[in-house]
């Protein structure tokens, strides 16, 4: 954050502390600020997308304490002390993170506005271990909205970061 | 969005005290309600009271064998956890047919039974709205009223009540456990929630400063016979037109206790306790599913773009009580109704 921008918050922004994609960061925000702006306008990270900004599209999924949840309607200041991973934080060019690989791999998206929201998602479900088929995925991806229609490769992609971590947890045991 | 003072509670005493030091407040838990309402500046609080660092987000057994379930519990970890999804499969079902993961895992048990209705004018403040705008008038009654209310009306709202949460805790006999000026007490889940009647503006009977702590699941439970059916426009991630939850006792080929309630058709959770009479005693089976139907239905009226809802919940309530009777309940992943 600029001190400008420091300087135009009101007197009201309060101080909180949050970690984003591991690194910790002393904020003053204001109360009415949700987590998707601060992330956006505050921090930079313009890879969660506002979508709708009402809870109805999932372009804004980000991980809340490792629990994937819609930025736009949570106000940061009630997140005082949360650990935040953004797009940013699951991989970098270079350094993809599995679930990327894989979107990439399947073509699994088009305008890709949604897809930052996607993959933060996908990524929680594959982590919550509790869809195993197509018809799954598709049940616990439903919070997010792909107006392009690129369903069936999303589905395509999960389905084979599922595929490779259930070899994983196999070979392991 | 309009500013707001923000004050953050650090336990249940703050809370209810900041509460009584300014009634108009609106707590904040999930937010996934609240916040969208402040969005469109439907809801504009003067102040904000944060209860989320309050303890209330356990799930316990009760000395009577039942759960309490904390005011904070989220919708993903109510919906999972190994208890419900054991004893009370009906709400974990109810809770995973609504909202979405991400939602889920924000949204709380006590803002479930808080949230407002969907109506379209109640959210367009470009419109009048007898429920956000008291005496304004209601334009759904003669306007788009497809999502709106069959039973329970008045001739000032034909809101509906959102929860899916809600429809299961209500066949369940859930009490909700509150805090206020005057201590603390205990609602019936039937009387926790109203009907519109002349004053739309009121959703609950909670009074001013009254903060809820808990839900409360008796110990009885229905393991065997229950299903919850929810009907929409798209299959997952969209509000109830009609949804149903069933829950029954069959011993020796006869019901010997039965629940019914409907979501999606009224101001609150609709459970009609008359239709369980009639059900109990009777052989589980198309006439008798068919009579309870009718007698939840028997006051039903439609508005026109909504009169479907009255055949769609006729017919939704009879497949619900068979998937019960049949002890094959409603897949929520599955969307293929049996």
């Amino acid at each position: 954050m600029s001190s400008q921008d420091a300087q135009s918050l009101s007197p009201a922004a309060v101080p909180i502390r949050l970690t984003i994609n591991g690194t910790e960061r002393r904020l003053q925000v204001e109360p009415w600020t949700t987590l998707l702006d601060l992330l956006r306008e505050q921090e930079g990270l313009t890879g969660s997308k506002k979508g709708c900004d009402h809870g109805q599209c999932g372009a804004c999924t980000v991980l809340i304490d490792g629990k994937r949840a819609n930025s736009c309607l949570v106000l940061a200041v009630v997140k005082d002390g949360a650990e935040i991973t953004t797009i940013e934080g699951l991989g970098q060019p270079g350094n993809l993170h599995p679930m990327q690989e894989a979107f990439i791999e399947h073509d699994a998206f088009q305008c890709g506005y949604c897809t930052p929201g996607q993959i933060c998602s996908a990524v929680a479900l594959v982590q919550e271990g509790r869809a195993h088929t197509r018809e799954e995925i598709r049940e616990y991806m439903s919070g997010n909205i792909c107006r392009c229609g690129a369903y069936t490769n999303i589905v395509d992609a999960i389905e084979d970061v599922l595929g490779q971590s259930s070899t994983l947890r196999e070979a392991a045991e | 969005m309009k500013r707001f003072d923000y004050v953050r509670a650090n336990d249940v005493g703050e809370a209810v005290a900041a509460l009584a030091a300014s009634p108009a407040a609106r707590i904040i838990a999930g937010g996934t309600n609240l916040v969208d309402l402040m969005k469109y500046d439907v809801e504009t609080p003067e102040r904000v009271i944060d209860i989320n660092r309050l303890p209330l987000n356990t799930i316990e057994a009760t000395e009577s064998g039942g759960l309490k379930i904390g005011a904070l519990v989220s919708n993903a970890d109510l919906a999972y956890d190994s208890r419900i999804a054991e004893r009370y499969p009906l709400l974990s079902s109810a809770l995973l047919a609504g909202a979405s993961p991400q939602l889920r895992n924000l949204a709380t048990t006590g803002g479930n039974l808080l949230q407002r209705t969907r109506c379209y004018y109640f959210y367009d403040t470009g419109t009048p709205c007898n429920k956000r705008e008291p005496g304004s008038g209601c334009p759904a009654i003669e306007g788009v009223n497809r999502i709106h209310a069959i039973l329970g009306t008045s001739d000032q709202c034909i809101a509906t009540h959102p929860s899916d949460m809600c429809v299961a805790m209500a066949a369940l006999d859930a009490k909700v456990h509150v805090i206020g000026p005057g201590g603390e007490r205990t609602i019936a889940f039937e009387d926790f929630h109203r009907l519109p009647g002349d004053m739309p503006e009121k959703d609950t009977n909670l009074q001013p400063g009254d903060l809820i702590t808990a839900v409360e699941l008796p110990a009885e439970d229905f393991t065997a016979h229950h299903s919850y059916l929810k009907l929409r426009d798209r299959q997952s991630y969209a509000f109830a037109l009609v949804s149903v939850a069933a829950a029954l006792k069959i011993e020796d080929g006869r019901i010997t206790q039965a629940r019914l309630a409907l979501g999606g058709v009224a101001h609150k959770p609709w459970r009609d306790t008359e239709a369980e009479a009639m059900l109990k005693n009777s052989t589980p089976g198309v006439a008798s599913f068919s009579a309870a139907a009718a007698k939840v239905l028997e006051t039903a009226r439609g508005y026109g773009e909504n009169s479907f809802k009255i055949d769609l919940a006729r017919r939704a309530i009879v497949r619900t009580l068979k998937q019960a009777a049949d002890g094959t309940p409603q897949s929520q992943t599955d969307k293929r109704i049996r």
